[in-house]
């Protein structure tokens, strides 16, 4: 069958095949988003005491897609004052390193769009990129707020990209690859042999500026309803306010997938025996991305904001000496006979 | 010094945001206490003050009696009466009617009323589709009484002892 139609495409089959690969990620990964806004309202709602969306289709599951048809009939409004070019592109750029950045996630070792050599740092260069998107959305969009919530945004986006990086940087030096596949290979071996244990602080540390570079709460000051009026996406409606929408989930879970191939082991199962390794490494890969995006929700649920100078002092004068001391520790430790309790 | 260094310790192994954690954890699992409300509704006094009504004796005659207390008495000026003699000689409205878009819903003109005439009930679904459909005249408050009675008489015999 595929033999066949490569037959008649012929040059042209490599472009189509890449095609068909990327629609085969982009596709789960927007029904992902769209149930992630589901299980958010609904994990919330329940932490509230609350049941939460539950009147369209059974236990409110159509929702997201009653959400998703109401933003696509709905006018896209352009302010009078605003740059209408950038103020259109901005969407596009801020959800195209969203998904950009899943070419090179790995979900199984051999199910990887492009497994090139660097893409640890590939990662970490096209999720920055997003913060343009936010800024350029903030500034066309010619009204205060917005400004004030791309500023806000960049700023926090840039503080933490140095720590994350710190916190990647362990991660690599005990993996010795920047390669992601390989990065899950030398975790194999259950729980305890990932790299969440010897890097504890790291863990931590990525985790939560992972929470301030994809500004969700406690570091969603970018959009802060109360003050700053739903922030850079302020004067945006129908679905170019949808599609900021998307890039933020979307960072969402790449965040999570990137803390479950980084420091949760990947595709390897809880425990190297039995009943733990009949579950394919994909369903475990899964298992750890739903937990992290849980611990996602649940600290909205339960962290007030920070404030913006606090957020600030806590990427700079925290995490930053955090990830060093520790990366110095990392380093130490290898060149002790127990080295190999890192890696 | 101690003191500073287990304060950093303990914001350090960030025991407290784990606390909270387990706090809203808990509440996961609590029972939830959302009323669905077009299917559930939440308990309502016999006090409530909801839609006004006119009532009528029961052999049909209007209590009113057009003495224009509860006109007098309204705070907010929602009242309009205008009366006439009747051809058996008593006094009855020949106006009677309630701006909505006024109405503070205070429950004075119930008060006021000396032949508990003029009611409020625990009706609150109505609503106003075209401009002045919440200008409630006599003939849509009497009708909203014959519709309720059964209520209204019941509520008000609850409220009695308490008057």
């Amino acid at each position: 069958m595929i033999s066949e139609i490569q037959g008649l495409l012929g040059p042209l089959w490599p472009l189509v095949w890449t095609l068909v690969k990327i629609v085969a990620i982009v596709a789960p990964l927007m029904v992902g988003v769209a149930y992630l806004t589901y299980a958010e309202r609904k994990i919330i709602g329940y932490m509230q005491v609350r049941i939460g969306p539950n009147r369209v289709g059974p236990l409110g599951l159509l929702q997201p897609i009653a959400d998703g048809l109401k933003l696509m009939f709905k006018e896209i409004i352009i302010p009078t004052g605003a740059d209408k070019p950038v103020y259109l592109l901005a969407p596009v750029l801020t959800i195209a390193p969203a998904l950009a950045a899943w070419a090179v996630v790995p979900f199984t070792p051999e199910l990887v769009l492009a497994n090139v050599n660097a893409s640890l740092l590939y990662v970490m260069a096209i999720t920055s990129m997003g913060v343009y998107g936010i800024v350029l959305a903030g500034w066309s969009s010619n009204s205060k707020y917005a400004l004030l919530g791309a500023m806000r945004s960049a700023a926090q986006i840039v503080s933490y990209e140095i720590a994350m990086g710190f916190a990647l940087v362990g991660v690599l030096m005990a993996a010795g690859s920047l390669n992601l596949v390989e990065i899950v290979n030398r975790q194999h071996g259950g729980v305890f042999h990932w790299y969440w244990l010897p890097l504890l602080p790291l863990f931590l540390v990525y985790l939560i500026s992972g929470l301030a570079e994809i500004n969700r709460a406690p570091f969603d000051v970018t959009e802060g309803e109360s003050e700053i009026v739903g922030g850079y996406h302020v004067d945006y409606s129908g679905m170019a306010f949808a599609v900021f929408f998307l890039a933020e989930y979307a960072n969402m879970i790449l965040v999570a997938t990137m803390t479950a191939i980084l420091f949760l082991g990947g595709w390897d199962p809880l425990f190297p025996f039995a009943p733990f390794t009949w579950i394919p490494g994909f369903i475990w890969l899964l298992i750890k991305i739903a937990f992290v995006l849980l611990l996602f929700l649940w600290f909205r649920a339960t962290f007030p904001r920070y404030r913006y100078d606090q957020i600030m002092r806590l990427g700079w004068k925290v995490f930053i000496p955090i990830t060093l001391i520790w990366i110095v520790v990392v380093g130490a430790a290898m060149q002790t006979p127990y080295g190999y309790l890192i890696h | 010094m101690i003191k500073r260094l287990k304060e950093l310790l303990t914001s350090l192994v960030l025991i407290e945001l784990v606390k909270g954690m387990a706090l809203t954890g808990r509440h996961l699992f609590k029972r939830k206490i959302t009323v669905q409300f077009p299917e559930e509704r939440t308990p309502m006094s016999p006090r409530f003050r909801g839609l006004h009504a006119l009532r009528r004796y029961p052999n049909g005659e209007e209590r009113c009696i057009a003495c224009k207390l509860c006109e007098a008495v309204c705070p907010a000026l929602a009242i309009t009466i205008e009366s006439a003699q009747r051809a058996d000689g008593t006094r009855r409205t020949t106006r009677y009617e309630i701006d909505l878009y006024k109405c503070i819903f205070c429950g004075f003109c119930e008060e006021s009323c000396p032949v508990d005439s003029i009611v409020e009930t625990r009706f609150i679904d109505y609503h106003g589709e075209v401009r002045g459909d919440l200008i409630y005249t006599k003939d849509k408050l009497l009708a909203m009484g014959e519709r309720l009675e059964s209520q209204i008489a019941q509520d008000r015999a609850v409220d009695a002892k308490y008057r």
